[in-house]
């Protein structure tokens, strides 16, 4: 029977099946960070049990870490989570990227650039935004600490066999427009519920033609259309990523492991639960303006009116978004001020991001009004793109240039946007408070945030300057 | 955990959509390493001002829902991050069952682990129980066994919930306990695939 690359993977990693149960699931790689985890740990000492394969666990230290004066950690009580995971660690023989490990970064971005990531694998974290190693043609996703604990202690999991929906994004993808505005558009007029219950697979040739790292910005994003996982079939751009890096085979047993990967595709034939499609001749650059990543637009875009929406319920989201956010319904988004810009985050913080938004701000300005930060999204990242300058375009153009991490996109250490401010943002959320009590986000490609710090307000990257290549 | 099956309640009608597990515990309380005391800050940011004094209009702050074990609101209730803090923080609160037209997976899966009783119900179902205890206190009444809510005036609505999870809250059972019967099958699966 054909089948879709979703059934395949999941299909090969059944341990034990039996009807009116969910399927006992085997995982492969177990990537672990230090918010999510302690409870697990705690709970296995409580019990009386070891780590069943540590060689399958990676853990790093990413959301708590300062982005500046490293390794200081002013809150005692980040500073014990941050000790607690190294502690853990070493205990169960679990190997760590901590704080000033050249490795270190945020663990989705960490895990394709060591190559732990690779097609047809399984892999979880306690972290919604697993989703990211998607990309590669692994079944990944997002799990909680009761589970973490329980992947510890048993590499397994139990799970219901989720639906399969294809995302087919026809046709190519216009000057400017970039991976993240494929998926904000994608959430946008599918909505942040979309996904429920369902693995989706991106199809079509606007995805066919990324790269690793822009597909990886696209199955980041979709937990945010409420998916259990996104993933991208793997092809030779997959094939020549993972080459040569560090976890993937090497030698015979490279080109063995590529012919097995290539193999995963969907079958011709194969049916989904569910066909979605957009065009990509559709998609603008991206500006969200409310407070779910759906609330976005197409940067010529106006913010939609409640009498754009037919049910109380939304009308009244509208309303309360318009407050929250401070703004009003109906006007341009180019109208919007902003005084932050956060270029990071596991979306959009690896070197062909930097690169983007390096390509808007290089000789230019940062606005009066405006605090821009980069974050490069690992240590590795950061020093690829000092080695080719662009710290300097960066600081040279007003932006801070700071030490990897999550830092801004949720704000769980000192980079915070104070409340009533608003960050034109690289991440991936714009609830309420996400980047700090009171803050408010806007969600934006790297390119897009760049010309937002230099302008003070959003503008349409494809039209500031003719001669910046994005 | 703490075993579930009939629970009697009035409930606190949340009349919100899309509710992110960002408001229902913030991150700066994310940093605790135990699993406990999280229900103080359940929905920090809508519960307080930020000059910490209490937002009387939020509904958790309205005396008449005090002691109410059963949240409802509407649909894609704990979408977002995979935080279990989320839960734990519903629970600590003293809530055992939400009722939402539908829920984000992650979050879903979470409560089991838990001892909470996720209930999907239809969206005319969810208004009616939101109109009514928005109104005044109204008291529901959940069996897991029968899966049934029935609402103070007569109304009784069935839900679905898959066998395994079911069972898994009746007996409050702890599942890794559970997944060691199957090590054999593990260590098989891990031969056949070295």
């Amino acid at each position: 029977m054909a089948k879709t690359i979703i059934e395949k993977i999941w299909d090969e990693h059944i341990v034990y099946e039996e009807e009116g149960k969910p399927d006992l699931l085997y995982i492969d790689l177990h990537l672990i960070h230090e918010v999510t985890s302690p409870q697990a740990f705690e709970g296995l000492r409580l019990a009386n049990r070891k780590v069943r394969r540590p060689d399958l666990c990676f853990a790093t230290m990413d959301h708590n870490v300062p982005t500046k004066n490293l390794p200081v950690i002013n809150d005692p009580i980040a500073k014990k989570q941050i000790t607690t995971l190294a502690k853990n660690c070493e205990e169960f023989g679990v190997q760590l990227a901590d704080m000033e490990h050249p490795d270190q970064g945020i663990v989705h971005i960490i895990g394709p650039e060591l190559g732990l990531t690779q097609p047809g694998k399984t892999i979880v974290c306690g972290d919604s935004h697993t989703s990211t190693h998607g990309a590669f043609g692994a079944i990944a996703f997002g799990i909680g600490t009761s589970e973490v604990e329980h992947v510890l202690s048993t590499q397994t999991l139990w799970q219901g066999k989720p639906k399969t929906m294809e995302i087919r994004v026809t046709g190519k993808i216009g000057f400017g427009v970039t991976a993240k505005d494929i998926i904000l558009a994608i959430i946008s007029k599918f909505g942040i519920g979309v996904g429920t219950g369902h693995i989706v697979e991106y199809t079509g040739e606007a995805i066919r033609g990324l790269t690793m790292e822009e597909r990886m910005t696209i199955c980041n994003m979709s937990i945010e259309a409420g998916a259990k996982a996104g993933l991208i079939g793997p092809d030779e751009t997959t094939i020549n990523y993972l080459r040569g890096r560090r976890y993937a085979p090497q030698g015979e047993e490279f080109e063995a492991a590529a012919e097995r990967w290539l193999a995963l595709n969907t079958d011709e034939g194969a049916v989904y639960d569910q066909v979605l499609e957009i065009h990509a001749d559709e998609i603008e650059p991206f500006v969200t303006w409310g407070t779910n990543p759906s609330m976005g637009s197409g940067i010529s875009a106006n913010i939609p009116t409640t009498a754009d929406y037919v049910s109380e319920t939304d009308k009244s989201a509208l309303r309360s978004a318009m407050e929250y956010m401070g703004l009003e319904e109906g006007m341009a988004l180019t109208d919007i001020e902003i005084q932050h810009a956060f270029i990071g985050s596991c979306t959009n913080a690896r070197l062909s991001d930097l690169e983007a938004a390096a390509n808007v701000v290089k000789g230019k300005h940062v606005h009066p009004t405006v605090t821009a930060i980069v974050v490069p999204g690992s240590r590795t990242v950061k020093k690829q793109a000092e080695d080719i300058g662009l710290d300097k375009i960066f600081t040279d153009a007003g932006f801070e240039w700071r030490e990897s991490g999550c830092s801004m996109c949720l704000a769980m250490n000192d980079d915070v946007v104070p409340a009533g401010e608003r960050c034109a943002s690289t991440s991936n959320r714009n609830f309420e408070g996400r980047q700090g009590a009171g803050s408010r986000t806007h969600l934006v490609s790297p390119s897009m945030a760049a010309a937002a710090a230099l302008h003070g307000h959003f503008v349409d990257v494809r039209k500031i300057d003719a001669a910046v290549q994005i | 955990m703490e075993p579930i099956n009939k629970i009697e309640s009035v409930l606190t009608p949340l009349d919100k959509n899309n509710v992110d597990t960002d408001q229902i515990i913030s991150k700066e309380f994310l940093k605790r390493i135990e699993r406990t005391g999280f229900g103080q800050y359940l929905f920090y940011h809508w519960r307080f001002h930020a000059d910490g004094t209490k937002n009387e209009e939020f509904v958790l702050n309205d005396p008449r829902y005090d002691g109410s074990t059963i949240l409802v609101a509407h649909e894609n209730f704990g979408c977002g991050s995979s935080r279990e803090h989320a839960p734990w923080a519903i629970l600590d609160y003293g809530f055992r069952v939400v009722i939402a037209p539908s829920f984000a997976d992650i979050f879903y899966s979470n409560c089991f682990k838990n001892g909470i009783l996720p209930i999907t119900l239809s969206v005319a179902e969810i208004d009616e129980f939101l109109h009514k205890g928005k109104e005044a206190p109204y008291t529901l009444t959940v069996s897991l066994e029968d899966q049934t809510v029935a609402g103070e005036d007569g109304s009784v609505y069935s839900f679905n919930i898959d066998p395994y999870s079911k069972k898994m809250l009746l007996n409050g059972w702890d599942e890794i306990s559970l997944t060691f019967q199957y090590e054999d099958k593990i260590t098989e699966y891990e031969q056949k695939h070295a």
